[in-house]
């Protein structure tokens, strides 16, 4: 039995989860129109292969990834392209992305696609590649293209593989659901993610409150898999805190698990491998998880682009004005007003709550509730005057970009203020002044480049002239010599044309004498 | 032995101060590095708002000249701000830069003429084209200056903000 280890800070939060947990999901209806946004992980976005007009098939490629850390995105259904446009995105700071807009033709029909047999005979690279292929990006919440994590993984040695099924926010059920349901795929993917990047040990987590999960994970495993259960406490699922967690080791500020030889991906990534090995399927659905307010709630296997609007339909809700949506959890999601907006492969739960007024924000106390409670043990309120302050220099020194985002600071405030949008916003402004001094960079280059080009520009055709003005007695019989050989090759060009013409004119009397 | 070591480093770190300080144009060094740290802190539009051929040659202004501090549009009060602190140099009496909307240019294919006149007056080298050709701005190299649009005979570059 593996020995369990602390991470600090967290909160222990009211699960939330019955009103879906115990339900089967339900299939989505096509919808009537999809929206496939270029950008649905983290890194550059996808390139289009597609124009409007254009028919596809299910699992086709539409868009192909935009650089090493991107994927591809594939068409949800068959049917015809009708747009390539500027579409709401869940999104925490943009409000249109652009997309590729579908219209279904409702014969689902799909692309051709290919299993590949006996996965553990194929070379681990090969494996990735596939992986790549298929679209998949983190499936938890970040949506960091799984291939890096992968081709990282073969560079240096792996030790452990962590599956996540820990699924610590209040309300979401999707990954529980999903491994009740097909914890064949999981296990099978969890199995295919170790031979891809070859690591030595591979574990299993969920947490202590999802029993009907692990029993069902516990069916099917091996010795060759190890299943865990860890302690209620959010952030329990986040990478870092589960990491710490189940080994005890600390991914470095700055770092990644793989530098202490650790990969980690979510249930649902595991799910996504597995159908994308042992049948070629592309990422095209995900389990969405769809509760709070609303007549039924349910997990969903949406495809990826359909409107979160008619998943809401689907479980029988019409948006009024008294209700919010938020997408993502209630911790760590964001609210949204275009419900046009699709679902996308980070999308794990849509939630209906009564819009009530904000909390009026209060001056800080400092009486530091927000340092305890973080998991990474950051000085929050430190960091919000910082950020208030714009003293983003400063902010960046106290590890601000280590920040998760998980939310624990801003629920325990007394003061009610919104810190983690606080983070966001300094997050953003930072990133947004690094954009400038690389674009300032490559302007001062370029504009030194230009000046001296045009200095050696300057000083040629000085030069030239100088030449030119130096030298008037050899340049004129050279170039009496040139005209001399123009003219000649002018006579001899005159000449074979006439006896061209004297030639034609002899055939053709030839020719009339026949 | 440690003796021997502390009496060559001593040795050493003389003649690195010898050779950077008793060189002729050590003075003129520090000038330099004083206009690149300038540099550095303007946007390098390139745009020539502040009456200078561009961000160094202000740059060098400043240093040389004791131009103003707030000739910068597109820098803004950070910029004077900034350049303030680095000199020792209040700033305020200066007064406030004047407003810049930071855009890239456009050109309008229907009516460029393919003149290379935009081309030529670009500081960054932003425009691509050849006579009687299209031309067509690469937006991730304009700096918004807006340099292009006077010599322009048809008027048919224009200025989105971004």
């Amino acid at each position: 039995m593996r020995e369990l280890h602390d991470f600090p800070g967290g909160l222990r939060l009211e699960p939330r989860k019955e009103l879906t947990d115990q339900k089967p999901s339900l299939l989505h209806p096509l919808p009537e129109r999809m929206f496939l946004p270029l950008q649905q992980h983290i890194g550059l976005p996808a390139e289009p292969l597609v124009k409007p007009g254009d028919k596809v098939l299910k699992g086709q490629m539409v868009a192909q990834a935009g650089g090493y850390v991107s994927v591809p995105v594939h068409a949800g259904t068959s049917g015809k392209i009708i747009g390539l446009a500027a579409h709401p995105v869940p999104h925490p700071s943009l409000n249109q992305a652009p997309c590729i807009v579908l219209e279904p033709d409702g014969e689902d029909a799909w692309f051709d696609i290919r299993p590949t047999e006996r996965y553990d005979t194929v070379e681990p690279r090969q494996l990735q590649k596939l992986i790549w292929d298929c679209g998949i990006a983190g499936l938890g919440g970040a949506g960091f293209p799984a291939h890096v994590k992968l081709m990282e993984g073969v560079d240096n040695a792996v030790d452990t593989l962590i599956i996540n099924g820990v699924e610590c926010e209040p309300h979401i059920t999707c990954d529980a659901r999903l491994i009740q349901e097909k914890a064949s795929y999981v296990v099978s993917g969890a199995r295919m993610i170790r031979h891809a990047v070859q690591a030595a040990h591979c574990v299993i987590a969920v947490e202590e409150d999802m029993p009907a999960a692990y029993e069902a994970l516990a069916a099917l495993v091996d010795d060759d898999l190890e299943l865990v259960k860890v302690p209620v406490r959010y952030p329990a699922g986040g990478e870092k805190q589960l990491i710490k967690t189940l080994t005890g080791r600390e991914v470095p500020s700055g770092g990644l698990p793989i530098h202490i030889g650790i990969v980690i991906h979510n249930v649902a990534t595991a799910a996504a491998v597995f159908r994308a090995v042992s049948r070629g399927e592309p990422i095209v659905s995900r389990y969405v998880t769809v509760t709070g307010r609303v007549e039924n709630p349910v997990n969903l296997q949406v495809l990826i682009g359909t409107p979160v609007k008619d998943c809401l339909k689907t479980c029988g809700y019409e948006h009024r004005e008294e209700n919010k949506v938020i997408i993502g959890g209630p911790m760590m999601g964001i609210r949204v007003t275009h419900l046009d907006m699709p679902v996308i492969k980070t999308t794990n739960c849509v939630i209906v709550e009564e819009n009530a007024p904000l909390p009026l924000e209060m001056p800080c106390i400092r009486c530091g509730e927000c340092a305890q409670v973080c998991p990474v043990e950051l000085l929050p309120q430190l960091l919000h005057w910082q950020a208030r302050a714009g003293a983003l220099e400063a902010a960046k020194e106290h590890h601000l970009f280590d920040c998760i985002e998980c939310g624990c600071c801003a629920y325990v405030c007394p003061s009610r203020i919104p810190l983690v949008d606080d983070y966001r916003q300094a997050k953003w402004r930072i990133a947004q002044e690094e954009e400038q001094a690389r674009g300032a960079d490559l302007a001062r280059t370029r504009f030194m480049r230009r000046n001296q080009r045009l200095e050696r520009e300057r000083a040629d055709a000085e030069g030239a002239e100088a030449a030119r003005n130096a030298e008037p007695e050899t340049a004129s019989p050279g170039r009496a010599d040139k005209k001399a050989y123009v003219q000649e090759a002018i006579a001899r060009g005159k000449a074979k044309r006439q006896n061209r013409r004297a030639g034609a004119a002899e055939r053709d009397e030839e020719g009339s004498n026949d | 032995m440690s003796e021997l070591v502390a009496a060559t480093l001593i040795l050493c770190a003389l003649a690195a101060a010898l050779w950077l300080f008793g060189r002729p144009g050590a003075a003129r060094g520090g000038r330099e590095a004083k206009i690149a740290r300038i540099d550095a802190l303007l946007p390098q539009t390139q745009c020539g708002e502040c009456g200078y051929p561009g961000c160094r040659p202000y740059a060098r202004a400043i240093v040389e000249q004791d131009a103003p501090l707030n000739l910068c549009p597109p820098g803004g009060n950070a910029v004077v701000a900034q350049i303030g602190r680095l000199l020792g140099r209040s700033a305020h009496h200066h007064g406030a830069a004047p407003p810049f909307v930071s855009a890239t240019a456009l050109i309008d294919e229907e009516n460029c003429i393919g003149c290379v006149k935009c081309v030529a007056a670009c500081p960054v080298d932003a425009i691509i084209g050849a006579a009687g050709q299209l031309h067509v701005v690469a937006p991730q190299y304009c700096t918004g200056c807006g340099l292009c649009l006077p010599p322009c005979p048809v008027d048919c570059i224009s200025m989105t903000p971004s």
